[in-house]
């Protein structure tokens, strides 16, 4: 054991040192090296279309992201998310079929207390009925995807139906950023500012590290991981009426597997699995570091089935990357690397 | 009043998790019985027994990663990568029996990947078998991408649909009694079964107690990699299909199963016959349900409900009991002897 640590210590290049320590500018470099690239083998990659559609498809996914890194700073995954967006999405489109003329706002609030509403079965279930938040959350990935299908039963709801002004929501753009993309960031600018600044953020980071020591310095455990996931069921409950105005047309189908994405996004943005590290700002870079990077799989005539084995392996290796670090941080501290 | 309690409580500590669900067992067949005339005929029995056997062969190896407080989710994905290889392999006229066994070798290999992250690196398992159950999944999408294998010989799907002579036991299911008798006696008679509930109970006391918790660990995830290989192969038999979307979301059900079965989330408890009773029980209600014409999104909607009340109805006897004990020390206090 020792001998290893001291190989990897000796083998400790300055450079990547410098680069992986913070892991927002690690994320930049790449994301840029990345664009350049591909940019060189097909010029087209950076026409100001194809900009718009990886921010517009960033957009979603890197909104579903904050409110996975508060889950996960805390030592909680949360993989019903998907299936929130799904009955949301749904649930949007017939308000506006059923109720025509009424307005947009009502029906973002109505999404999100629908979103606040299914977080709230997690948050008891985890939080009071000490059900782990894998096994909760997996149960309701599937009892909620299941009511989806049962409820929507083959219907489908068009963009003829939604209005306009909502659909614009995902189309028009302010200052060459699409609208959606503009609520992302306001959003990200908000979780950043939350989480470093205020208790509860800090809490969420002091449960993480250590939840046995969260208790002693009385922070309310309980509350606050069922405060994580309201917050995660809110931004799915948003995520899914903003599905509806980025396609327009939504089935039951809508969101389907996209929870694997935005754990592989958050983790990859070095929010680490095993709690209480990490940024929003980092994690919002990951989704785009994957979207990036699946784009470029597009653009490179890769077919679209390697897509998902690609994000799987970028999940594993953000993982075992973030063991390393977390390993060689031990070493640096002296502190003892456990035996098991 | 303090008589009756007391009873009662005695009658709760006796009380199995395994008497709980065999009693419940009875219920649902004499209650399956009782709704539908088709339900105890030996067609209908080999078909319930028949559609659940990929499941219940997932769910044994599991049982045992659970046991030792470590998770797989990536066993449905292990199976549809099996599945989607077989096919190429058959179509490349790769001979039946190599291809089979290039299969299960497969399996291991992805299951010694599962098991080499999560020894070596240290990494925790329910990160890194999300990851492969992505990766698994995609390399399977690579293989096969929407395409299917559909021409097997027909010896082969007459394996995978029939039954062991002059009974209604399906072929396939005969391997599931199989493994989990060796499985049962692993578990409950051996050494290494004891070890395995050890590391599950305490991982660092069964460390200085000499138990090689790599290794163990390491074969559980082989042996999990296996036997979903032997899974997808019975799904591709069973369907004569072999495509790249093979058994998605089984890892519910079959964890579902382990949870049901009395293994403790928390690792270190559980049986091999509680987890068969529990896969029977799971068997049972999705086939009267499938038989009272309700629909596979009601069906998702059961088996998420029984994975999570698997978990939260001994949570809630665990907190009962502890407040039952806790009012008994009360009233000792206030009055002693």
């Amino acid at each position: 054991m020792t001998d290893q640590g001291k190989s990897i210590v000796a083998n400790n290049n300055l450079w990547v040192g410098t680069l992986v320590r913070s892991r927002e500018a690690s994320l930049v470099l790449l994301i840029l090296a990345l664009t350049a690239t591909t940019n060189i083998l097909n010029p087209r990659f950076l026409s100001p279309q194809s900009l718009k559609d990886l921010m517009l498809n960033v957009s979603i996914i890197a909104l579903l992201v904050l409110g996975q890194t508060v889950i996960i700073l805390m030592r909680q995954i949360d993989l019903s998310i998907s299936s929130i967006v799904g009955i949301t999405a749904f649930l949007s489109g017939t308000l506006f079929v059923n109720h025509p003329g009424i307005p947009n706002l009502v029906v973002v609030l109505i999404a999100v207390g629908a979103g606040l509403a299914l977080g709230a079965v997690n948050a008891a279930l985890i939080a009071w009925g000490k059900i782990p938040a894998l096994i909760t959350t997996l149960g309701t990935l599937y009892i909620f995807r299941g009511a989806d299908y049962a409820w929507v039963h083959g219907r489908q709801v068009n963009a003829v139906n939604v209005p306009g002004s909502f659909l614009a929501v995902g189309t028009s753009t302010c200052l060459g950023i699409p609208l959606l993309t503009w609520i992302v960031l306001i959003l990200l600018a908000l979780f950043s500012i939350g989480l470093r600044q205020y208790r509860t953020g800090r809490e969420f980071y002091a449960i993480g590290s250590n939840p046995g020591a969260a208790v002693l310095a009385g922070i309310n455990v309980n509350r606050r991981v069922a405060t994580g996931f309201l917050i995660s069921g809110v931004i799915a409950g948003l995520a899914g009426a903003l599905w509806l105005a980025r396609f327009g047309t939504v089935d039951a189908t809508a969101g389907e597997g996209i929870e694997l994405s935005v754990i592989t996004s958050t983790v990859v943005g070095g929010v680490a699995i095993t709690g209480g590290v990490g940024t929003v700002v980092g994690a919002v870079l990951g989704a785009l570091l994957l979207s990036v990077f699946s784009s470029t799989l597009v653009f490179l005539r890769v077919p679209s089935f390697w897509q998902q084995a690609f994000q799987g392996a970028m999940l594993l290796l953000a993982i075992a990357m973030d063991a390393y670090l977390a390993h060689r941080h031990a070493l640096r501290s002296r502190v003892k690397w456990s035996h098991v | 009043m303090s008589e009756n309690e007391s009873s009662t409580r005695r009658l709760a500590r006796r009380l199995s998790w395994e008497a709980i669900l065999g009693a419940l067992l009875l219920i649902a067949i004499s209650g399956g019985g009782f709704i539908n005339k088709d339900f105890l005929t030996a067609e209908n029995w080999a078909n319930l027994l028949a559609n659940f056997v990929e499941i219940a062969l997932m769910a044994l190896p599991l049982s045992l990663i659970v046991i030792t407080n470590e998770i797989d989710l990536s066993v449905a994905s292990i199976l549809g990568l099996s599945s989607c290889l077989l096919g190429l392999l058959w179509e490349f006229k790769c001979p039946m029996p190599a291809a089979i066994v290039i299969c299960l070798f497969a399996g291991a290999l992805c299951g010694a990947l599962n098991g080499f992250l999560i020894v070596r690196f240290r990494l925790p398992s329910l990160a890194v078998t999300i990851g492969t159950l992505a990766l698994f999944r995609g390399f399977a999408f690579i293989l096969l991408g929407d395409t299917a294998v559909a021409d097997f010989p027909p010896e082969y799907a007459a394996f995978g649909l029939g039954v062991i002579a002059h009974t209604f036991v399906p072929a396939p299911f005969a391997i599931f009694i199989f493994l989990a008798i060796v499985f049962w006696v692993v578990l409950h008679h051996t050494t290494i079964g004891r070890s395995l509930y050890s590391v599950g109970g305490n991982q660092t006391a069964a460390f200085f107690s000499g138990v090689n918790i790599h290794r163990l660990k390491m074969l559980l995830f082989i042996c999990s990699g296996t036997i979903s290989a032997l899974a997808g192969i019975i799904y591709t038999f069973r369907f004569s299909s072999s495509r790249a979307d093979n058994g998605t979301g089984f890892e519910l059900s079959a964890i579902a199963a382990v949870f049901l079965g009395g293994v403790m989330v928390q690792g270190g408890k559980g049986t091999i016959t509680g987890v068969v009773l529990s896969l029977l029980l799971i068997g049972i209600i999705n086939n009267v349900l499938t038989l009272a014409d309700v629909s596979n999104e009601i069906l998702r909607i059961v088996t998420g409900s029984l994975l999570i009340l698997s978990v939260l109805l001994p949570n809630l006897i665990a907190s009962t009991r502890e407040r039952w004990r806790f009012m008994r020390r009360q009233r000792e206090i206030a009055a002693p002897v």
